[in-house]
């Protein structure tokens, strides 16, 4: 029983799925950032196994790409739950409905 | 042979840390389960035959980002776990309902690729060495990896804005 | 020579300019000296470009000055012929006059600059539509003209009547505008430009009759509103209230012929379409008779010149009508002189008379007004037609040339000589009501000449008034010839048989006379006539065509009004903008529940959103 792209996909879509289930259940804003990178580096995987299947390095160059733009969110996401830490000294994203209509 | 249980190691690891940071009341417990996912993904890119994506994934991910995570927990407080009470039981239901139907619309989305997915999965001869990425990403990529640095840079001068402004107001003056 | 010509437009704009933001400092005598010179001077660039047509040394040119929408053939250039030349020289040299005159006649006015302000504006607006090259520039003198006009009008505004005089010169003049803009955009449909030279010379290619028909009827709808004719002559009467100066200028001398004008440089158009000629004649023919039985009825001097206008104009249009463009041109041109001579007169006695305008409180002026009494003898011999004064040969070349179309157009001829006699009889019944008899001023009046500066113009004008004729004798050798280059492009029709000529010329000095005999035997008395049976209250009223439009247009329009702003407006559109308000505004409540603020529920959203759309895609997208 040799490895195929199968299992490659089905184990990203897995960890994607947990990701998105992160994001809807937590309410920690630290954990749901978390889970946000769970669910691209899932979606990293599937680049770089299809790159494998079809032959095609841009798969892992994509992967690069969407690495520096996950760091970059990162590095403003955890910046602002700082700064919204210092005013409220909580990271409870359900307290922070401002925006409500 | 030996792939197939290196794999099945590792996605199960993987897996695993995934469930942790979704379930963990802690929010270490969450960061060391995202660290463990990563590990093992890196260690999927070495199978895929993507050394260098899988050095970066370690360094950037387990290594930066992860740190990123560490001291921000830190700095928050450790010891003040998930302390906002229990889901609600019918987010709970909810989130379910969504992940697992999410999960089998991709696996349904995706079924032509496995179905055609032959045994002797991938290209041989594809490697994901320094050299094959570079050659690819300075040739036919050079301007969105310019574009990436405005986006790095940016975000820097971005971070440090929040961080530095808007912390005390009467500072203001003596920043300016 | 000509390529100063531009000066013509520039000069009274400059001064326009000058009196409108300086006028306070100028102060009230040289502000009308200043633009009494620069229309003056004016004159004095066009002088010798439009010798050098008569000798004949000249040749119609186009002098471009600047392009400003090549695309439709709307450079901005001056067409220079003999048709815009003498135009020129009619509205810079009478109204150069006539800013003389009103250097005296305004004296004392609070908004003096201003009023020169306006003289100026409008001395550069009639260049603009006369020196014109393409019918867009002519549109917009057309225009501003129109303008200048309403500011004259109404320059006392404070008078609520001579406000309401200006707005009806204004939007019965729109009207006629509405036909003119609607001419040019049948005129660019078909020819793809406004070019003058381009239309005319491929016109007859390009146009089948009943475009041509349309177009021209359309052109003529302008006229009718400039120039005073059935149905849209009803402004004129009330433009009166204006100062006598701008009578005079605008409607007597100048912008009243721009509508003939425009026939006149539309003629190879109108040659294109009988029907348009016909029309045009029978309109003309009836204007001057109607406008004629009204005037003869009128007891206020300045309203017995203005529908004198509109009867001298119906001749005009008559001529242009029955293609007699160089008659309808000549008349146009000693009808410049002589009325505003009278025009002039009568401002004379206005202002002798403390601004008292009815003529039965006057009479007996010859004695203490003897500069006023001559020069107004002069014009009232002339407009009456009697030999050898200007006004003999002009009309008389009018009749004459629809005359000798002859068939229906012999109904056309009578109508003419009719207004003729009426003419007479009106302006011997001014003429002997104000001048001769005895005084019937009111107590406290006392008549006196007016100053120089008015006297001046009255003198020269008088000049004009008598020898203007000779221009164009029945040998026909002047004016015709003159004029010939600008209607090259149609044929000439046979001059009249000399023989034929001079009997029909004795017979309307006969008519004239007769005119002049009945109204001197009627009017020559102690005591007035009583004027005051059915005929007399009917045409003091115009005949009620005024009550009549108020009645059949103004009303019903009123009414649509009303409709419009009682139910439309806040029913309909309020309807539908209160209603579209209040829908968005019900859906933004229904729908601000759906914006909690949770990030969660966003995410939800999503979330959901995207398995649905994986699942609608592998359901129906095929490609999977």
């Amino acid at each position: 029983m040799t490895v195929t792209i199968t299992w490659y996909l089905l184990l990203a879509a897995a960890l994607f799925s947990i990701g998105v289930g992160g994001v809807l259940i937590r309410r920690n804003a630290l954990v749901m950032f978390m889970s946000i990178e769970l669910m691209l580096n899932s979606v990293n995987l599937t680049f770089v196994a299809l790159s494998k299947e079809l032959g095609l390095i841009e798969g892992q160059v994509a992967a690069l790409f969407v690495m520096v733009v996950a760091a970059a969110e990162v590095t403003v996401g955890l910046a602002i739950i700082i700064a919204i830490f210092r005013r409220r000294v909580s990271a409870n994203v359900d307290e922070l409905a401002e925006m409500k209509g | 042979m030996a792939e197939t249980i290196v794999f099945i190691i590792f996605a199960a690891v993987a897996l695993v840390g995934a469930i942790a940071i979704v379930a963990a009341k802690n929010p270490v417990y969450s960061a060391i389960g995202l660290l463990s996912t990563m590990f093992s993904i890196a260690v999927m890119y070495v199978l895929l035959d993507a050394h260098f994506v899988a050095i970066v994934q370690v360094i950037v991910y387990a290594g930066a980002v992860m740190t990123l995570f560490l001291f921000v927990i830190m700095l928050i407080g450790v010891d003040k776990p998930d302390a906002y009470g229990p889901a609600v039981p019918a987010q709970r239901i909810m989130t379910a309902v969504v992940s697992v139907g999410l999960f089998a619309s991709i696996a349904l989305a995706g079924r032509a690729a496995w179905v055609t997915g032959s045994d002797a999965f991938g290209t041989p001869n594809l490697n994901g060495t320094i050299e094959n990425v570079s050659d690819e990403l300075f040739g036919t990529w050079t301007v969105v990896f310019l574009a990436t640095v405005m986006l790095l840079t940016i975000a820097a001068v971005g971070t440090i804005a929040l961080a530095y402004f808007g912390h005390e107001v009467e500072d203001e003056e003596a920043v300016l | 020579m000509t390529e100063y010509l531009w000066l013509l437009v520039a000069l009274p704009l400059l001064g326009a300019a000058l009196n409108l933001f300086f006028g306070k400092k100028i102060g009230e005598p040289l502000s009308g000296w200043i633009a009494f010179a620069l229309v003056g001077i004016g004159w004095g660039v066009a002088v010798m470009p439009t010798l050098a047509f008569i000798t004949g040394t000249a040749s119609p040119e186009t002098i471009y000055l600047f392009s400003w929408i090549p695309i439709v053939g709307a450079d901005i250039a001056i067409l220079w012929d003999p048709l815009s030349a003498l135009l020129t020289m009619i509205v810079t040299g009478v109204g150069a006059l006539i800013h003389l005159y009103s250097i005296g006649y305004m004296h004392g006015d609070e908004r003096y600059p201003r009023f020169f302000a306006y003289l100026n504006l409008f001395i550069a607006s009639m260049m603009i539509l006369v020196l014109a090259s393409n019918y867009a520039v002519m549109f917009i003198g057309w225009e501003l003209v129109g303008l200048s006009s309403y500011l004259l009008i109404s320059f006392w505004f404070t008078k609520p009547t001579a406000a309401a005089a200006g707005k009806k010169a204004f939007i019965v003049n729109r009207i006629g505008d509405w036909g003119f803009l609607v001419a040019l955009m049948m005129i660019f449909a078909a020819f793809g430009t406004f070019d003058f030279g381009v239309i005319f010379s491929s016109a007859p290619a390009v146009l089948t009759t009943a475009a041509a028909t349309a177009i021209t009827l359309l052109l003529f709808l302008g006229a009718t509103g400039k120039s005073a004719q059935i149905p849209l002559y009803i402004w004129l009467p009330d433009a009166m209230e204006g100062p006598t100066p701008v009578s005079a200028l605008i409607h007597a001398a100048t912008m009243v012929t721009a509508g003939v004008f425009m026939m006149s440089r539309s003629a190879v158009l109108f040659e294109l379409a009988p029907i348009s000629g016909g029309v045009v004649a029978t309109v003309g023919a009836a204007t001057a008779l109607l406008a004629a039985v009204i005037a003869v009825t009128q007891m206020d001097i300045k309203k017995v010149l203005a529908y004198s206008t509109i009867s001298q104009l119906g001749y005009m249009v008559l001529a242009v009508g029955a293609g007699a463009y160089t008659a309808g041109v000549f008349h146009l041109t000693t009808h410049a002189f002589f009325k505003a001579l009278l025009f002039l007169g009568a401002g004379s006695v206005i202002h002798a008379m403390a601004n008292e305008q009815d003529m039965r409180k006057m009479g007996g002026l010859r004695k203490v007004m003897p500069i006023t009494f001559i020069t107004m003898t002069v014009a009232w011999l002339a407009i009456a037609g009697i030999f050898p004064f200007s006004g003999f040969w002009s009309k008389d070349e009018v009749l004459a040339a629809v005359f000798e179309k002859g068939g229906p157009w012999m109904i056309l001829w009578i109508v003419g000589v009719l207004a003729a006699l009426l003419t007479a009889f009106y302006m011997t019944r001014l003429y002997v009501m104000t001048f001769l008899g005895k005084p019937r001023w009111a107590e406290d009046t006392h008549p006196h000449e007016s100053p120089l500066t008015m006297g001046i113009p009255l003198m020269v004008l008088a000049v004009f008034a008598t020898v203007a004729g000779l221009f164009n004798t029945p040998a026909r050798l002047t004016f015709e010839h003159f004029l010939e280059p600008s209607f090259a492009l149609l044929e000439h029709a046979e001059p009249v048989e000399l023989g034929l000529l001079i009997a029909l010329a004795t017979f309307t000095v006969a008519v004239a006379i007769a005119g002049i005999v009945w109204a001197w035997l009627r009017y020559r008395g102690e005591e007035l006539p009583v004027e005051e049976g059915g005929f007399w209250k009917a045409g003091l009223n115009a005949f009620g065509v005024d009550d009549f439009y108020g009645k059949v247009v103004v009303a019903p329009g009123k009414k649509i009004s009303e409709w419009f702003s009682d139910t439309v407006d806040p029913k309909g559109i309020d309807g539908v903008t209160h209603g579209l308000a209040n829908g968005v505004r019900s859906s933004g409540e229904g729908m601000r529940q759906l914006q909690s603020g949770q990030v969660r529920s966003y995410a939800g959203g999503i979330a959901v959103a995207g398995v649905l759309l994986i699942v609608a895609l592998v359901a129906f997208g095929g490609g999977f």
